[in-house]
């Protein structure tokens, strides 16, 4: 289990003296801003990949800016781990602690400091939730476009953190076309304004850089994001499909025939299945596939595109293409979607969600050969698919009760990973990689990017203190795990020695 | 070759493939400390601190990797003539979004993205780093490096990709770049409004906080030009609504092309302001009308007024300036970096190019 870090393949620093870090800690932080006792640090164990846990040495919740920089100041005194928490959603172990660390919670700077409603930007603090920037903008005509799953409870600072996707990536972009400003505070202590309400800042763009950093580079303590205007009508079409190829054939012709839809996604049978027996949403059970699009906009463009993607489906082979009929139709077209995850509960005790991505046009095959390692591994696989953008979440049902299941899971999620960089894909769409798929970057990156990452990761905590164990691998972790990048036919790795 | 080949519509021949003698080159300069000078079309020289340096030309490393249409995304060599980038995507009914000026028929697709220039639909349709998904560079070691990839959505790694949009060279050659592209909309109307700007500014207050398919804003001291892209209803509806003077495209064409007003200025500031700030202050320097892109929010400025009084009125306005065009040798370009912030640039450059022989000083002495 990747819960166990390693200190010969993790760069862990040593645990601190925890009394010493006690003392100081509550020197610079107000009672209420300190847990210390285990009960209380409980809930800090684990985060939305709940199979993964630690004990962190402290959990602080400081409440501003100053704060954070004066927790990090004794950190960098006492050389303790830090690890950052939004509101602890994620499903990559990003916010799992690390042995001896010291949690820092962002979930009490949780104000919106600002709707300007006519440059269409919000000012937040990290723990602001996704969805309450949504709600705040709503009255006047404007959203904030990222929208996770999680987005009723998961923040804003860990939507930065791992730049957080959604829906409607598509047309809308991920967190980082999203976010036009952050506050950072960085391991030597400095407070820096990257970007802000201008369209760009100077100099290399750092906003980038820290989005999607994983707690890696710098604590954020303010975020600048973009509005957007709401879309004045909304409308979806169903369309089922004899055979998964034929699905995966609309979604290339709708994309080529230059329509971006607000949501393009797809399921097979097992999901369909599931999230039928589920919602009742009125999926039908005759097919091996079905896809939701959705396209917004003016009223008069979206009948027009609804019917061109209707006759696109029908001519790829749907046996069904319906629109919905009205807004509460809607509502339960996508309710079966978004039940998705939950209705694996009826099929099987646990389930595995990946986040690979993949070329759209790789689709067939991929499904196809998930199938054959279903197979292999003795694991019923589900897919759901953001299929507008190619973000693959392969669902593996497992039984955690069951002897060896969940090491079978993961073994098979890890090679489902693996199968998508080798299509030309990425290990992650919108998880991002935190400790769950620490291994799966060595397939990915060669030694000299990954040495890279960790030369970028020295130019901003040279002490190695954000998040260690977490997003970028130690060659040496990647030696051990063995399933190696190969480039150019040469082994990588060559150089170090094999335990 | 790469480990992303998933069966590759390839279109670009091995002949244009001199990336093994690129990161030759790269290495020997580090290894003898030689500092470098990248060079594209060579259009955009004159766009930040000329520098010296061994000639590295990437105009023969090109050709297009890939595209296919239905996944909304070009890959392609660095010394491929954007021209050549945007006729194959035109074929396909398909453009970048970021709307590159053009600056010359010789400008590679490498130096686009290097200078990290967006034209007037940036504020609809993002930078030039939101269109990066993915590049191979070389690093100041000549190391052949891959981040990013070719999908939309890929969270693995640090953005190092997005951080070489805007960098001039200095962190790494480019050699390859995966950019999403657009489809081209149905429908495009020009409209002109003669107005003064504190009218026009109010008239897109208003307008751009509804979802409307206004794709380009502009203000050139006579009047406020507006481009409408998208669906035809959509089109139809706002330009009904709108009313003013149908306009031809030249304007938007001679702005692209940098031969608009202030723009041909041989000593030309751009101001990065926030759209609603009150340019007064930088308004009081100007010799002609400044023009305003991006619905106001990138100001261009011909005046003789010196450098500090353009700084701190583009400060004034909650603005940063770069004096675009005519420096004298020796005098910044760039806006000026916070202590801490700078450190940083210090950092990642060696992080990158520890030799320091990647295009040294080109967007600031100490970087």
């Amino acid at each position: 289990m990747l819960d166990r870090f390693d200190p010969r393949l993790d760069p862990l620093p040593p645990a601190p003296d925890r009394g010493k870090l006690i003392r100081r800690l509550s020197r610079v932080l107000p009672r209420k801003a300190l847990i210390v006792k285990a009960e209380g640090m409980r809930v800090f164990e684990t985060d939305g990949l709940a199979a993964y846990r630690g004990m962190p040495a402290v959990v602080t919740l400081p409440g501003d800016t100053e704060e954070v920089r004066a927790v990090l100041e004794v950190c960098r005194d006492l050389g303790a781990a830090v690890v950052a928490r939004g509101a602890g959603t994620g499903l990559s172990g990003g916010a799992l602690p690390v042995p001896g660390c010291v949690l820092l919670g962002l979930s009490r700077m949780s104000r919106i400091l600002d709707i300007d409603p006519v440059a269409c930007l919000a000012r937040v603090q990290p723990g602001v939730r996704n969805l309450a920037v949504s709600e705040a903008a709503r009255p006047f005509g404007l959203f904030y476009a990222p929208d996770p799953s999680s987005q009723l409870a998961c923040s804003l600072g860990g939507n930065v953190a791992e730049n957080a996707g959604g829906v409607h990536c598509l047309k809308y972009g991920l967190t980082v076309n999203n976010v036009q400003g952050l506050e950072v505070v960085t391991m030597d202590g400095e407070i820096l304004r990257l970007g802000g309400e201008t369209l760009d800042a100077p100099g290399f763009d750092l906003l980038a850089l820290l989005t999607g950093s994983e707690g890696l580079l710098g604590i954020v303590t303010e975020i600048t994001v973009r509005l957007t205007p709401l879309p004045e009508a909304t409308q979806v079409l169903l369309a089922a499909f004899p055979e998964t190829r034929q699905a995966g054939q609309a979604v290339a012709d709708i994309i080529g025939a230059g329509i971006i839809p607000a949501g393009l996604e797809m399921m097979d049978k097992l999901a369909l299945t599931a999230a039928e027996a589920h919602t009742r949403a009125g999926y039908p059970l005759d097919a091996a596939a079905i896809l939701l699009c959705e396209l917004d906009g003016a009223p008069a463009d979206i009948a027009c595109d609804l019917e061109r993607v209707r006759g696109i489906c029908e001519s790829a082979g749907a046996s069904l293409a319906r629109i919905a009929r009205d807004e509460s139709e809607r509502q339960l077209f996508w309710a079966g979607r978004k039940g998705a995850f939950p209705a694996m509960g009826r099929i099987a005790p646990d389930y595995y969600c990946i986040d690979g991505v993949i070329p759209r046009r790789a689709l067939p095959e991929v499904l196809d050969a998930i199938e054959r390692l279903s197979r292999e591994f003795g694991l019923a696989v589900a897919n759901v698919f953001h299929a507008g953008d190619g973000n693959l979440h392969p669902l593996i049902l497992y039984d955690a009760q069951a002897p060896g299941e969940l090491e079978r899971a993961e073994a098979l999620g890890g090679a489902i990973l693996e199968l998508c960089v080798a299509k030309g894909g990425s290990i992650t769409g919108e998880h991002g990689v935190g400790r769950e798929k620490i291994n799966q970057m060595c397939a990915q990156f060669a030694p000299a990017e990954l040495e890279t990452f960790a030369a970028l990761k020295r130019a901003f905590d040279p002490q190695g203190l954000l998040n260690p164990g977490k997003a970028i691998p130690t060659l040496q972790r990647c030696v051990d795990h063995g399933a190696m990048h190969v480039h150019a036919a040469t082994p990588s790795f060559a150089h170090l020695d094999r335990f | 070759m790469p480990r992303h080949q998933a069966s590759p519509i390839s279109i670009a021949s091995e002949a244009g493939d001199l990336a093994e003698e690129l990161a030759a080159r790269v290495a020997d300069a580090a290894a003898r400390g030689a500092p470098l000078r990248v060079i594209g079309g060579g259009t955009k020289d004159d766009l930040a601190q000329r520098i010296e340096g061994e000639p590295l030309d990437i105009r023969g490393h090109r050709g297009v990797i890939d595209h296919a249409p239905s996944e909304l995304v070009i890959t392609a060599r660095a010394g491929t003539p954007l021209a050549e980038i945007e006729t194959v995507l035109a074929a396909a009914g398909q453009r970048l979004a970021f709307e590159p000026p053009l600056y010359g028929a010789q400008s590679t697709l490498g130096g686009v993205v290097a200078a990290g220039l967006a034209g007037s639909r940036r504020p609809f349709a993002g930078a030039v780093r939101d269109s990066v998904l993915g590049m191979k560079i070389l690093d100041g070691r000549g190391r052949t490096l891959r981040f990013g990839g070719t999908v939309f959505k890929n969270v693995a790694g640090f953005d190092a990709f997005r951080l070489m949009a805007g960098a001039f060279g200095t962190l790494g050659v480019l050699l390859e770049v995966s950019l999403r592209v657009a489809p081209i909309p149905a429908a495009c109307v020009h409209l002109a409004f003669e107005e003064s700007w504190p009218r026009a500014r109010g008239r897109l207050d208003d307008l751009l906080r509804r979802p409307v398919p206004i794709t380009g804003a502009v203000h050139d001291g006579a009047g406020l030009l507006l481009r409408l892209e998208g669906p035809e209803a959509g089109v139809a509806a706002l330009a009904r609504e709108l009313g003013g003077l149908d306009d031809a495209p030249t304007a938007w064409e001679d702005i692209r092309r940098r031969r608009y007003g202030p723009l041909l200025a041989e000593r030309l500031w751009r101001i990065s302001a926030p759209r609603r700030s009150d340019v007064d202050a930088v308004e009081a320097l100007a010799e002609s009308p400044p023009l305003r892109d991006w619905a106001g929010a990138e100001i261009w400025l011909a005046t003789g007024a010196s450098a500090e009084q353009v700084r701190a009125a583009a400060a004034q306005c909650q603005g940063h300036a770069t004096l675009f065009r005519g420096a004298t040798p020796g005098e910044a370009v760039f806006p000026p970096l916070p202590a801490p912030i700078l450190a940083l640039h210090q950092r990642l450059k060696r992080a990158f190019d520890p030799a320091g022989v990647l295009n040294p000083r080109r967007m600031y002495e100490e970087v």
